[in-house]
Protein backbone atom coordinates (compact mmCIF):
# COMPACT_ATOMS: atom_id res chain seq x y z
CA UNK A 1 0.00 0.00 0.00
CA UNK A 2 3.05 2.26 -0.21
CA UNK A 3 2.19 3.07 -3.79
CA UNK A 4 1.00 6.64 -3.32
CA UNK A 5 4.42 8.11 -2.95
CA UNK A 6 3.62 11.40 -4.54
CA UNK A 7 0.29 12.67 -5.76
CA UNK A 8 -0.20 12.42 -9.49
CA UNK A 9 0.76 15.54 -11.39
CA UNK A 10 -2.44 17.41 -12.16
CA UNK A 11 -3.40 16.41 -15.68
CA UNK A 12 -4.52 19.29 -17.82
CA UNK A 13 -8.12 18.96 -16.76
CA UNK A 14 -10.23 20.39 -19.54
CA UNK A 15 -13.21 22.58 -18.78
CA UNK A 16 -16.51 20.81 -18.28
CA UNK A 17 -18.21 21.02 -21.66
CA UNK A 18 -14.92 20.88 -23.57
CA UNK A 19 -14.56 17.18 -24.30
CA UNK A 20 -18.24 16.61 -24.99
CA UNK A 21 -18.15 19.53 -27.45
CA UNK A 22 -15.02 18.13 -29.11
CA UNK A 23 -16.69 14.75 -29.49
CA UNK A 24 -19.84 16.31 -30.90
CA UNK A 25 -17.85 18.43 -33.37
CA UNK A 26 -16.23 15.34 -34.88
CA UNK A 27 -19.39 13.26 -34.87
CA UNK A 28 -18.26 10.70 -32.29
CA UNK A 29 -20.96 8.54 -30.72
CA UNK A 30 -21.27 7.20 -27.20
CA UNK A 31 -19.50 3.84 -26.95
CA UNK A 32 -21.72 0.81 -26.45
CA UNK A 33 -25.00 2.66 -26.94
CA UNK A 34 -27.98 0.68 -28.19
CA UNK A 35 -28.80 1.21 -31.87
CA UNK A 36 -32.32 2.21 -32.89
CA UNK A 37 -34.69 -0.61 -33.82
CA UNK A 38 -34.53 -0.14 -37.64
CA UNK A 39 -30.74 0.19 -37.40
CA UNK A 40 -30.63 -2.99 -35.34
CA UNK A 41 -32.68 -4.88 -37.91
CA UNK A 42 -30.32 -3.68 -40.65
CA UNK A 43 -27.24 -4.76 -38.66
CA UNK A 44 -28.83 -8.13 -38.05
CA UNK A 45 -29.65 -8.57 -41.72
CA UNK A 46 -26.04 -7.74 -42.59
CA UNK A 47 -24.94 -10.65 -40.36
CA UNK A 48 -27.30 -13.23 -41.89
CA UNK A 49 -24.37 -15.24 -43.25
CA UNK A 50 -22.88 -15.31 -39.77
CA UNK A 51 -26.18 -16.56 -38.35
CA UNK A 52 -26.44 -19.46 -40.78
CA UNK A 53 -22.72 -20.31 -40.64
CA UNK A 54 -22.84 -20.31 -36.84
CA UNK A 55 -25.87 -22.60 -36.80
CA UNK A 56 -24.32 -25.09 -39.21
CA UNK A 57 -21.01 -25.01 -37.38
CA UNK A 58 -22.72 -25.69 -34.05
CA UNK A 59 -24.70 -28.54 -35.54
CA UNK A 60 -21.65 -30.30 -36.92
CA UNK A 61 -19.59 -29.61 -33.80
CA UNK A 62 -22.25 -31.28 -31.65
CA UNK A 63 -21.19 -34.81 -32.48
CA UNK A 64 -17.58 -34.06 -33.39
CA UNK A 65 -16.32 -36.10 -30.41
CA UNK A 66 -18.53 -39.13 -31.13
CA UNK A 67 -17.18 -42.08 -33.08
CA UNK A 68 -20.31 -42.45 -35.18
CA UNK A 69 -20.28 -38.71 -35.87
CA UNK A 70 -23.18 -37.30 -37.84
CA UNK A 71 -25.13 -40.58 -37.71
CA UNK A 72 -26.32 -39.37 -34.28
CA UNK A 73 -28.27 -36.58 -35.98
CA UNK A 74 -30.80 -39.23 -37.01
CA UNK A 75 -30.13 -41.80 -34.26
CA UNK A 76 -30.91 -39.48 -31.34
CA UNK A 77 -34.49 -38.62 -32.38
CA UNK A 78 -35.17 -42.26 -33.32
CA UNK A 79 -34.01 -43.51 -29.92
CA UNK A 80 -36.10 -40.82 -28.24
CA UNK A 81 -39.16 -41.99 -30.14
CA UNK A 82 -38.45 -45.61 -29.21
CA UNK A 83 -38.27 -44.80 -25.48
CA UNK A 84 -41.52 -42.85 -25.50
CA UNK A 85 -43.23 -45.58 -27.53
CA UNK A 86 -42.14 -48.18 -25.00
CA UNK A 87 -43.42 -46.17 -22.01
CA UNK A 88 -46.61 -44.64 -23.35
CA UNK A 89 -47.52 -47.08 -26.09
CA UNK A 90 -46.62 -50.42 -24.49
CA UNK A 91 -46.50 -49.93 -20.70
CA UNK A 92 -49.26 -47.37 -20.20
CA UNK A 93 -51.30 -48.33 -23.23
CA UNK A 94 -52.26 -44.81 -24.27
CA UNK A 95 -52.52 -45.98 -27.86
CA UNK A 96 -56.00 -47.45 -27.54
CA UNK A 97 -57.60 -44.02 -28.06
CA UNK A 98 -55.59 -42.99 -31.09
CA UNK A 99 -55.43 -44.30 -34.64
CA UNK A 100 -51.89 -44.63 -36.06
CA UNK A 101 -50.40 -44.20 -32.60
CA UNK A 102 -46.74 -44.56 -33.57
CA UNK A 103 -46.78 -41.87 -36.29
CA UNK A 104 -48.91 -39.73 -33.94
CA UNK A 105 -46.39 -40.08 -31.10
CA UNK A 106 -43.23 -39.69 -33.16
CA UNK A 107 -44.49 -36.58 -34.95
CA UNK A 108 -45.42 -35.08 -31.59
CA UNK A 109 -42.02 -35.82 -30.07
CA UNK A 110 -40.02 -34.42 -32.97
CA UNK A 111 -42.04 -31.22 -33.22
CA UNK A 112 -41.97 -30.75 -29.44
CA UNK A 113 -38.21 -31.39 -29.30
CA UNK A 114 -37.73 -28.55 -31.79
CA UNK A 115 -39.44 -26.07 -29.47
CA UNK A 116 -37.87 -27.50 -26.33
CA UNK A 117 -34.28 -27.46 -27.57
CA UNK A 118 -34.65 -24.01 -29.11
CA UNK A 119 -35.78 -22.61 -25.78
CA UNK A 120 -33.09 -24.45 -23.81
CA UNK A 121 -30.39 -23.29 -26.23
CA UNK A 122 -31.83 -19.78 -26.17
CA UNK A 123 -31.59 -19.62 -22.39
CA UNK A 124 -27.84 -20.19 -22.64
CA UNK A 125 -27.35 -18.25 -25.86
CA UNK A 126 -25.74 -15.25 -24.17
CA UNK A 127 -24.57 -16.67 -20.85
CA UNK A 128 -22.92 -19.66 -22.55
CA UNK A 129 -21.14 -17.61 -25.21
CA UNK A 130 -19.69 -14.77 -23.16
CA UNK A 131 -16.30 -15.28 -24.79
CA UNK A 132 -17.75 -14.54 -28.20
CA UNK A 133 -19.93 -11.72 -26.91
CA UNK A 134 -17.06 -9.99 -25.12
CA UNK A 135 -14.60 -10.39 -27.96
CA UNK A 136 -16.55 -9.44 -31.06
CA UNK A 137 -19.16 -6.86 -31.90
CA UNK A 138 -22.29 -8.07 -33.62
CA UNK A 139 -25.99 -7.70 -32.91
CA UNK A 140 -26.51 -10.12 -30.04
CA UNK A 141 -29.87 -11.29 -31.38
CA UNK A 142 -27.81 -13.23 -33.92
CA UNK A 143 -27.04 -15.77 -31.19
CA UNK A 144 -30.54 -16.90 -30.09
CA UNK A 145 -31.77 -16.80 -33.70
CA UNK A 146 -28.82 -18.85 -34.78
CA UNK A 147 -29.51 -21.44 -32.07
CA UNK A 148 -33.13 -21.69 -33.18
CA UNK A 149 -31.91 -22.15 -36.74
CA UNK A 150 -29.57 -24.92 -35.60
CA UNK A 151 -32.54 -26.71 -34.04
CA UNK A 152 -34.51 -26.26 -37.26
CA UNK A 153 -31.71 -27.94 -39.19
CA UNK A 154 -31.71 -30.69 -36.60
CA UNK A 155 -35.46 -31.08 -37.07
CA UNK A 156 -35.03 -31.44 -40.82
CA UNK A 157 -32.78 -34.43 -40.15
CA UNK A 158 -35.45 -35.83 -37.85
CA UNK A 159 -38.11 -35.26 -40.50
CA UNK A 160 -36.21 -37.54 -42.88
CA UNK A 161 -36.33 -40.26 -40.21
CA UNK A 162 -39.98 -39.41 -39.64
CA UNK A 163 -40.83 -39.84 -43.34
CA UNK A 164 -39.35 -43.34 -43.24
CA UNK A 165 -41.31 -44.21 -40.08
CA UNK A 166 -44.55 -42.89 -41.60
CA UNK A 167 -44.10 -44.97 -44.74
CA UNK A 168 -43.25 -48.07 -42.68
CA UNK A 169 -46.51 -47.68 -40.75
CA UNK A 170 -48.52 -47.36 -43.92
CA UNK A 171 -49.24 -43.64 -43.90
CA UNK A 172 -49.57 -42.60 -47.56
CA UNK A 173 -47.67 -39.71 -49.12
CA UNK A 174 -50.16 -36.91 -49.71
CA UNK A 175 -50.29 -33.35 -51.01
CA UNK A 176 -51.06 -32.24 -47.45
CA UNK A 177 -47.44 -32.97 -46.52
CA UNK A 178 -46.69 -29.59 -48.12
CA UNK A 179 -48.56 -27.94 -45.24
CA UNK A 180 -45.61 -28.91 -43.07
CA UNK A 181 -43.61 -26.06 -44.62
CA UNK A 182 -45.78 -23.12 -43.45
CA UNK A 183 -46.28 -24.89 -40.11
CA UNK A 184 -42.52 -25.12 -39.64
CA UNK A 185 -41.96 -21.50 -40.65
CA UNK A 186 -44.51 -20.36 -38.06
CA UNK A 187 -43.09 -22.63 -35.39
CA UNK A 188 -39.56 -21.43 -36.11
CA UNK A 189 -40.67 -17.81 -35.70
CA UNK A 190 -42.36 -18.68 -32.43
CA UNK A 191 -39.31 -20.58 -31.15
CA UNK A 192 -36.88 -17.84 -32.12
CA UNK A 193 -39.03 -15.27 -30.33
CA UNK A 194 -39.26 -17.27 -27.11
CA UNK A 195 -35.51 -17.99 -27.35
CA UNK A 196 -34.80 -14.27 -27.42
CA UNK A 197 -36.93 -13.67 -24.35
CA UNK A 198 -35.18 -16.52 -22.54
CA UNK A 199 -31.77 -15.32 -23.74
CA UNK A 200 -32.32 -11.94 -22.08
CA UNK A 201 -33.60 -13.53 -18.87
CA UNK A 202 -30.78 -16.08 -18.88
CA UNK A 203 -28.15 -13.40 -19.46
CA UNK A 204 -29.32 -11.46 -16.40
CA UNK A 205 -30.08 -14.47 -14.18
CA UNK A 206 -28.15 -17.59 -15.23
CA UNK A 207 -30.06 -19.55 -12.55
CA UNK A 208 -32.98 -19.80 -14.97
CA UNK A 209 -31.11 -22.40 -16.99
CA UNK A 210 -31.37 -24.71 -13.95
CA UNK A 211 -35.11 -24.17 -13.74
CA UNK A 212 -36.00 -24.54 -17.40
CA UNK A 213 -35.87 -28.35 -17.70
CA UNK A 214 -38.67 -28.63 -15.12
CA UNK A 215 -40.79 -25.94 -16.74
CA UNK A 216 -40.29 -27.53 -20.15
CA UNK A 217 -41.12 -31.03 -18.94
CA UNK A 218 -44.37 -29.80 -17.42
CA UNK A 219 -45.15 -27.98 -20.63
CA UNK A 220 -44.51 -31.15 -22.62
CA UNK A 221 -46.93 -33.22 -20.55
CA UNK A 222 -49.79 -30.72 -21.05
CA UNK A 223 -49.09 -30.29 -24.76
CA UNK A 224 -50.53 -33.59 -25.92
CA UNK A 225 -47.25 -35.01 -27.17
CA UNK A 226 -48.18 -38.59 -26.20
CA UNK A 227 -51.95 -38.28 -25.81
CA UNK A 228 -54.69 -36.69 -27.87
CA UNK A 229 -56.01 -33.35 -26.58
CA UNK A 230 -58.96 -33.80 -28.89
CA UNK A 231 -60.21 -36.99 -27.25
CA UNK A 232 -59.71 -35.57 -23.75
CA UNK A 233 -61.61 -32.44 -24.69
CA UNK A 234 -64.51 -34.51 -26.04
CA UNK A 235 -64.92 -37.30 -23.52
CA UNK A 236 -63.92 -35.92 -20.16
CA UNK A 237 -66.08 -33.40 -18.38
CA UNK A 238 -63.30 -30.85 -17.94
CA UNK A 239 -64.13 -27.22 -17.18
CA UNK A 240 -64.39 -25.24 -20.40
CA UNK A 241 -61.46 -22.97 -19.47
CA UNK A 242 -59.08 -25.93 -19.13
CA UNK A 243 -60.07 -27.24 -22.56
CA UNK A 244 -59.52 -23.83 -24.14
CA UNK A 245 -56.14 -23.45 -22.44
CA UNK A 246 -55.07 -26.90 -23.61
CA UNK A 247 -56.10 -26.09 -27.16
CA UNK A 248 -54.62 -22.59 -27.36
CA UNK A 249 -51.25 -23.81 -26.02
CA UNK A 250 -48.78 -22.89 -28.81
CA UNK A 251 -46.87 -26.16 -28.55
CA UNK A 252 -50.12 -28.11 -28.98
CA UNK A 253 -51.11 -25.93 -31.92
CA UNK A 254 -47.86 -26.58 -33.82
CA UNK A 255 -47.81 -30.27 -32.95
CA UNK A 256 -51.38 -30.84 -34.14
CA UNK A 257 -50.78 -28.84 -37.31
CA UNK A 258 -47.87 -31.09 -38.19
CA UNK A 259 -49.92 -34.21 -37.45
CA UNK A 260 -52.72 -32.89 -39.61
CA UNK A 261 -50.26 -32.25 -42.43
CA UNK A 262 -48.52 -35.62 -42.29
CA UNK A 263 -50.95 -38.26 -40.99
CA UNK A 264 -54.00 -39.09 -43.10
CA UNK A 265 -56.04 -40.50 -40.20
CA UNK A 266 -55.60 -37.27 -38.24
CA UNK A 267 -58.62 -35.34 -39.48
CA UNK A 268 -59.37 -31.62 -39.51
CA UNK A 269 -62.05 -31.99 -36.80
CA UNK A 270 -59.35 -33.17 -34.38
CA UNK A 271 -57.52 -29.84 -34.70
CA UNK A 272 -58.08 -27.14 -32.07
CA UNK A 273 -60.53 -24.46 -33.30
CA UNK A 274 -59.05 -21.58 -35.37
CA UNK A 275 -55.78 -23.43 -35.49
CA UNK A 276 -54.07 -21.47 -38.29
CA UNK A 277 -55.06 -18.15 -36.73
CA UNK A 278 -53.62 -19.34 -33.41
CA UNK A 279 -50.42 -20.52 -35.14
CA UNK A 280 -49.91 -17.19 -36.91
CA UNK A 281 -50.88 -15.22 -33.82
CA UNK A 282 -48.42 -17.00 -31.54
CA UNK A 283 -45.65 -16.68 -34.15
CA UNK A 284 -46.18 -12.92 -34.55
CA UNK A 285 -46.59 -12.29 -30.83
CA UNK A 286 -43.50 -14.25 -29.83
CA UNK A 287 -41.42 -13.25 -32.85
CA UNK A 288 -41.96 -9.50 -32.74
CA UNK A 289 -42.43 -9.22 -28.98
CA UNK A 290 -39.38 -11.36 -28.25
CA UNK A 291 -37.21 -9.42 -30.68
CA UNK A 292 -38.14 -6.05 -29.19
CA UNK A 293 -37.74 -7.37 -25.65
CA UNK A 294 -34.28 -8.70 -26.50
CA UNK A 295 -33.23 -5.51 -28.27
CA UNK A 296 -34.18 -3.37 -25.27
CA UNK A 297 -31.26 -4.78 -23.29
CA UNK A 298 -28.80 -5.04 -26.20
CA UNK A 299 -26.13 -2.84 -24.60
CA UNK A 300 -26.05 -4.86 -21.37
CA UNK A 301 -25.17 -8.29 -22.76
CA UNK A 302 -21.74 -9.59 -21.88
CA UNK A 303 -21.15 -7.12 -19.07
CA UNK A 304 -20.37 -7.54 -15.43
CA UNK B 1 -1.38 16.28 -25.87
CA UNK B 2 -1.89 19.95 -25.20
CA UNK B 3 -1.96 21.16 -28.78
CA UNK B 4 -5.48 20.51 -30.03
CA UNK B 5 -4.71 21.54 -33.56
CA UNK B 6 -7.63 21.45 -35.93
CA UNK B 7 -6.14 18.88 -38.38
CA UNK B 8 -6.00 16.16 -35.72
CA UNK B 9 -9.10 14.01 -35.74
CA UNK B 10 -10.13 12.50 -32.39
CA UNK B 11 -11.24 8.87 -32.43
CA UNK B 12 -11.79 8.25 -28.72
CA UNK B 13 -12.78 10.86 -26.17
CA UNK B 14 -13.05 9.89 -22.51
CA UNK B 15 -14.73 12.57 -20.45
CA UNK B 16 -14.19 12.17 -16.68
CA UNK B 17 -14.97 8.47 -16.68
CA UNK B 18 -15.77 6.60 -13.48
CA UNK B 19 -16.22 2.84 -13.44
CA UNK B 20 -17.55 0.98 -10.43
CA UNK B 21 -17.86 -2.80 -10.08
CA UNK B 22 -20.51 -4.27 -7.82
CA UNK B 23 -19.53 -7.61 -6.39
CA UNK B 24 -22.18 -9.98 -5.03
CA UNK B 25 -21.67 -12.27 -2.11
CA UNK B 26 -19.35 -10.33 0.13
CA UNK B 27 -19.75 -8.85 3.57
CA UNK B 28 -22.04 -10.23 6.24
CA UNK B 29 -23.42 -13.72 5.65
CA UNK B 30 -21.19 -14.09 2.64
CA UNK B 31 -22.59 -16.33 -0.04
CA UNK B 32 -25.30 -17.75 2.20
CA UNK B 33 -28.81 -18.39 0.94
CA UNK B 34 -30.29 -15.71 3.18
CA UNK B 35 -27.84 -13.13 1.88
CA UNK B 36 -28.73 -14.05 -1.68
CA UNK B 37 -32.44 -13.81 -0.90
CA UNK B 38 -31.88 -10.50 0.80
CA UNK B 39 -30.08 -9.26 -2.30
CA UNK B 40 -32.97 -10.22 -4.54
CA UNK B 41 -35.66 -8.79 -2.30
CA UNK B 42 -33.92 -5.54 -1.46
CA UNK B 43 -32.40 -4.82 -4.85
CA UNK B 44 -31.21 -1.23 -5.17
CA UNK B 45 -31.77 -0.11 -1.61
CA UNK B 46 -29.27 -0.90 1.09
CA UNK B 47 -26.71 -2.53 -1.19
CA UNK B 48 -24.19 -2.70 1.59
CA UNK B 49 -26.54 -4.46 3.97
CA UNK B 50 -27.27 -7.03 1.28
CA UNK B 51 -23.58 -7.84 0.97
CA UNK B 52 -22.77 -5.98 -2.24
CA UNK B 53 -19.37 -4.33 -2.33
CA UNK B 54 -18.48 -1.49 -4.61
CA UNK B 55 -15.05 -1.45 -6.21
CA UNK B 56 -14.12 1.89 -7.70
CA UNK B 57 -11.88 0.67 -10.53
CA UNK B 58 -11.43 3.82 -12.64
CA UNK B 59 -11.61 7.34 -11.22
CA UNK B 60 -12.23 10.50 -13.25
CA UNK B 61 -10.11 9.59 -16.24
CA UNK B 62 -10.12 11.98 -19.20
CA UNK B 63 -8.13 11.73 -22.42
CA UNK B 64 -8.43 12.28 -26.15
CA UNK B 65 -6.99 9.82 -28.64
CA UNK B 66 -6.37 10.85 -32.22
CA UNK B 67 -6.32 9.11 -35.56
CA UNK B 68 -3.07 7.32 -36.31
CA UNK B 69 -1.89 7.16 -32.70
CA UNK B 70 -0.69 4.05 -30.92
CA UNK B 71 -1.26 4.50 -27.22
CA UNK B 72 0.20 2.32 -24.52
CA UNK B 73 -1.61 1.77 -21.23
CA UNK B 74 0.67 0.96 -18.32
CA UNK B 75 0.33 0.56 -14.58
CA UNK B 76 0.84 -2.05 -11.92
CA UNK B 77 -1.55 -5.01 -11.62
CA UNK B 78 -5.08 -4.02 -10.68
CA UNK B 79 -4.67 -0.41 -11.67
CA UNK B 80 -7.70 -0.43 -13.98
CA UNK B 81 -6.08 -0.77 -17.41
CA UNK B 82 -8.18 -3.66 -18.71
CA UNK B 83 -11.32 -2.19 -17.16
CA UNK B 84 -10.75 1.07 -19.01
CA UNK B 85 -10.25 -0.79 -22.29
CA UNK B 86 -13.48 -2.74 -21.82
CA UNK B 87 -15.34 0.48 -21.20
CA UNK B 88 -13.89 2.05 -24.36
CA UNK B 89 -15.03 -1.06 -26.26
CA UNK B 90 -18.54 -0.48 -24.91
CA UNK B 91 -18.56 -3.72 -22.93
CA UNK B 92 -18.70 -2.19 -19.46
CA UNK B 93 -21.08 0.55 -18.37
CA UNK B 94 -19.56 3.73 -16.97
CA UNK B 95 -20.79 4.98 -13.60
CA UNK B 96 -20.47 8.63 -14.58
CA UNK B 97 -18.82 10.55 -17.38
CA UNK B 98 -18.91 9.61 -21.07
CA UNK B 99 -16.84 7.75 -23.61
CA UNK B 100 -17.27 8.87 -27.20
CA UNK B 101 -15.86 6.82 -30.04
CA UNK B 102 -15.59 6.98 -33.79
CA UNK B 103 -17.10 3.74 -35.07
CA UNK B 104 -17.06 0.59 -32.99
CA UNK B 105 -13.82 -0.13 -31.14
CA UNK B 106 -12.86 -3.81 -31.09
CA UNK B 107 -11.37 -5.36 -28.02
CA UNK B 108 -8.78 -8.01 -28.63
CA UNK B 109 -8.01 -10.04 -25.54
CA UNK B 110 -6.02 -13.22 -25.42
CA UNK B 111 -8.37 -15.04 -23.10
CA UNK B 112 -11.57 -14.40 -25.02
CA UNK B 113 -12.23 -17.78 -26.57
CA UNK B 114 -13.58 -18.79 -29.91
CA UNK B 115 -15.51 -22.05 -30.16
CA UNK B 116 -13.45 -24.92 -28.91
CA UNK B 117 -15.28 -27.76 -30.64
CA UNK B 118 -14.86 -26.24 -34.07
CA UNK B 119 -11.82 -26.43 -36.28
CA UNK B 120 -9.53 -23.45 -36.63
CA UNK B 121 -10.73 -23.12 -40.20
CA UNK B 122 -14.37 -22.78 -39.15
CA UNK B 123 -13.38 -20.31 -36.45
CA UNK B 124 -11.63 -18.12 -38.98
CA UNK B 125 -14.83 -18.00 -41.05
CA UNK B 126 -17.10 -17.44 -38.07
CA UNK B 127 -14.86 -14.77 -36.58
CA UNK B 128 -14.65 -12.94 -39.90
CA UNK B 129 -18.40 -13.10 -40.47
CA UNK B 130 -19.09 -12.01 -36.89
CA UNK B 131 -16.89 -8.96 -37.38
CA UNK B 132 -19.06 -8.03 -40.33
CA UNK B 133 -16.92 -9.19 -43.23
CA UNK B 134 -18.72 -10.69 -46.20
CA UNK B 135 -18.21 -14.33 -47.18
CA UNK B 136 -16.12 -13.26 -50.17
CA UNK B 137 -13.90 -11.06 -48.03
CA UNK B 138 -13.26 -13.88 -45.59
CA UNK B 139 -12.44 -16.30 -48.39
CA UNK B 140 -10.11 -13.71 -49.90
CA UNK B 141 -8.20 -13.16 -46.66
CA UNK B 142 -8.41 -16.70 -45.31
CA UNK B 143 -4.94 -17.70 -46.47
CA UNK B 144 -3.41 -14.50 -45.12
CA UNK B 145 -4.99 -15.07 -41.73
CA UNK B 146 -3.74 -18.65 -41.51
CA UNK B 147 -0.27 -17.74 -42.73
CA UNK B 148 -0.06 -14.83 -40.33
CA UNK B 149 -1.09 -16.91 -37.34
CA UNK B 150 1.59 -19.46 -38.21
CA UNK B 151 -0.75 -22.24 -37.04
CA UNK B 152 0.20 -24.41 -39.98
CA UNK B 153 3.95 -24.04 -39.52
CA UNK B 154 4.13 -27.32 -37.60
CA UNK B 155 1.71 -29.36 -39.68
CA UNK B 156 -1.93 -29.13 -40.69
CA UNK B 157 -3.39 -27.80 -37.42
CA UNK B 158 -5.98 -25.46 -38.90
CA UNK B 159 -8.31 -28.38 -39.67
CA UNK B 160 -8.18 -29.62 -36.05
CA UNK B 161 -10.65 -28.49 -33.39
CA UNK B 162 -9.53 -25.47 -31.36
CA UNK B 163 -9.63 -27.54 -28.14
CA UNK B 164 -6.51 -29.34 -29.34
CA UNK B 165 -4.52 -26.09 -29.63
CA UNK B 166 -2.05 -24.88 -27.05
CA UNK B 167 -3.03 -21.62 -25.37
CA UNK B 168 -0.38 -19.78 -27.33
CA UNK B 169 -1.65 -21.12 -30.66
CA UNK B 170 -5.24 -20.16 -29.83
CA UNK B 171 -4.19 -16.66 -28.83
CA UNK B 172 -2.25 -16.28 -32.08
CA UNK B 173 -5.22 -17.36 -34.16
CA UNK B 174 -7.50 -14.94 -32.30
CA UNK B 175 -5.15 -12.07 -32.89
CA UNK B 176 -4.80 -12.98 -36.56
CA UNK B 177 -8.56 -13.07 -37.08
CA UNK B 178 -9.16 -9.75 -35.37
CA UNK B 179 -6.24 -8.08 -37.09
CA UNK B 180 -7.48 -9.19 -40.51
CA UNK B 181 -10.09 -6.48 -40.52
CA UNK B 182 -9.27 -2.80 -40.59
CA UNK B 183 -10.59 -1.43 -37.34
CA UNK B 184 -11.20 2.22 -36.64
CA UNK B 185 -10.07 1.62 -33.09
CA UNK B 186 -8.26 -1.53 -32.04
CA UNK B 187 -7.83 -2.34 -28.36
CA UNK B 188 -5.22 -4.94 -27.54
CA UNK B 189 -4.97 -6.48 -24.09
CA UNK B 190 -1.57 -8.11 -23.51
CA UNK B 191 -1.79 -9.86 -26.89
CA UNK B 192 1.87 -9.33 -27.61
CA UNK B 193 2.95 -11.02 -24.41
CA UNK B 194 1.81 -14.38 -25.77
CA UNK B 195 3.23 -16.21 -28.69
CA UNK B 196 6.87 -16.76 -29.42
CA UNK B 197 9.37 -14.09 -30.39
CA UNK B 198 8.81 -14.42 -34.15
CA UNK B 199 5.04 -14.04 -33.72
CA UNK B 200 5.55 -11.01 -31.49
CA UNK B 201 7.64 -9.40 -34.22
CA UNK B 202 4.97 -10.11 -36.81
CA UNK B 203 2.21 -8.66 -34.66
CA UNK B 204 4.19 -5.51 -33.95
CA UNK B 205 4.56 -5.09 -37.69
CA UNK B 206 0.84 -5.66 -38.19
CA UNK B 207 -0.02 -3.05 -35.57
CA UNK B 208 2.16 -0.54 -37.39
CA UNK B 209 0.30 -1.40 -40.60
CA UNK B 210 -3.08 -0.97 -38.94
CA UNK B 211 -1.99 2.43 -37.71
CA UNK B 212 -0.93 3.50 -41.16
CA UNK B 213 -4.48 2.87 -42.30
CA UNK B 214 -5.50 5.70 -40.02
CA UNK B 215 -6.86 3.68 -37.11
CA UNK B 216 -6.04 4.15 -33.46
CA UNK B 217 -4.44 1.38 -31.42
CA UNK B 218 -4.54 0.98 -27.64
CA UNK B 219 -2.13 -1.51 -26.16
CA UNK B 220 -2.15 -2.83 -22.60
CA UNK B 221 1.08 -4.55 -21.71
CA UNK B 222 3.48 -5.19 -18.88
CA UNK B 223 6.24 -5.61 -21.40
CA UNK B 224 7.98 -2.23 -21.41
CA UNK B 225 9.88 -3.13 -24.53
CA UNK B 226 6.83 -3.84 -26.64
CA UNK B 227 5.26 -0.59 -25.41
CA UNK B 228 8.39 1.29 -26.46
CA UNK B 229 8.50 -0.49 -29.82
CA UNK B 230 4.88 0.13 -30.80
CA UNK B 231 3.60 3.22 -29.01
CA UNK B 232 4.58 6.86 -29.13
CA UNK B 233 2.19 7.95 -26.40
CA UNK B 234 1.55 6.34 -23.04
CA UNK B 235 -1.20 6.65 -20.43
CA UNK B 236 -0.12 5.62 -16.96
CA UNK B 237 -2.91 4.46 -14.66
CA UNK B 238 -2.34 3.88 -10.98
CA UNK B 239 -5.14 2.86 -8.58
CA UNK B 240 -7.69 3.87 -11.17
CA UNK B 241 -6.32 7.37 -11.58
CA UNK B 242 -4.63 8.76 -14.66
CA UNK B 243 -1.19 9.53 -13.32
CA UNK B 244 0.59 10.61 -16.47
CA UNK B 245 -0.21 11.12 -20.13
CA UNK B 246 2.57 11.97 -22.53
CA UNK B 247 5.26 10.84 -24.97
CA UNK B 248 6.43 7.26 -24.39
CA UNK B 249 9.99 7.97 -23.21
CA UNK B 250 8.94 10.62 -20.73
CA UNK B 251 6.26 8.49 -19.09
CA UNK B 252 8.25 5.26 -19.20
CA UNK B 253 11.15 6.91 -17.38
CA UNK B 254 8.85 7.99 -14.57
CA UNK B 255 7.11 4.62 -14.51
CA UNK B 256 10.34 2.69 -14.32
CA UNK B 257 11.54 4.93 -11.53
CA UNK B 258 8.24 4.29 -9.74
CA UNK B 259 8.34 0.52 -10.07
CA UNK B 260 12.10 0.52 -9.44
CA UNK B 261 11.58 2.40 -6.19
CA UNK B 262 9.33 -0.30 -4.91
CA UNK B 263 11.86 -3.08 -5.28
CA UNK B 264 14.25 -2.12 -2.46
CA UNK B 265 11.24 -1.34 -0.25
CA UNK B 266 9.79 -4.80 -0.89
CA UNK B 267 13.17 -6.42 -0.30
CA UNK B 268 13.48 -4.73 3.10
CA UNK B 269 10.05 -5.88 4.24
Amino acid sequence: MSQVLHTPPPTRAPADGDLAALAARHGLSVSGARPSLPQYVRQLWARRHFISAFATAKLTAQYSQAKLGQVWQVMTPLLNAAVYYFIFGVLLGTKQNVADYVPFLVTGIFVWTFTQSSIMAGTRAISGNLGLVRALHFPRAALPISFALQQLQQLLFSMCALAVILLCFGVPVAASWLLAVPALVLQFTFNAGVSMVMARLGAKTPDIAQLMPFVLRTWMYVSGVMWSIDSIAKHDDLPRIVTVLLQINPAAVYIDLMRFALIDSFQAHQLPPHVWAAAVGWALLAGIGGFIYFWKAEETYGRG
Amino acid sequence: MAEHTSEKVPTVVADRVDIVYRVNGTGAGRGSATAALNRILRRGQAEKAAGVRRVHAVKKVSFVAYKGEAIGLIGTNGSGKSTLLKAVAGLLPVESGHIYTDGQPSLLGVNAALMNDLTGERNVFLGGLAMGMSREQVKERYQDIVDFSGINEKGDFITLPMRTYSSGMAARLRFSIAAAKDHDVLLIDEALATGDRSFQRRSEERIRELRKRAGTVFLVSHNNKSIRDTCERVLWLERGELRMDGPTEEVMKEYEAFTGERKPAAAKA
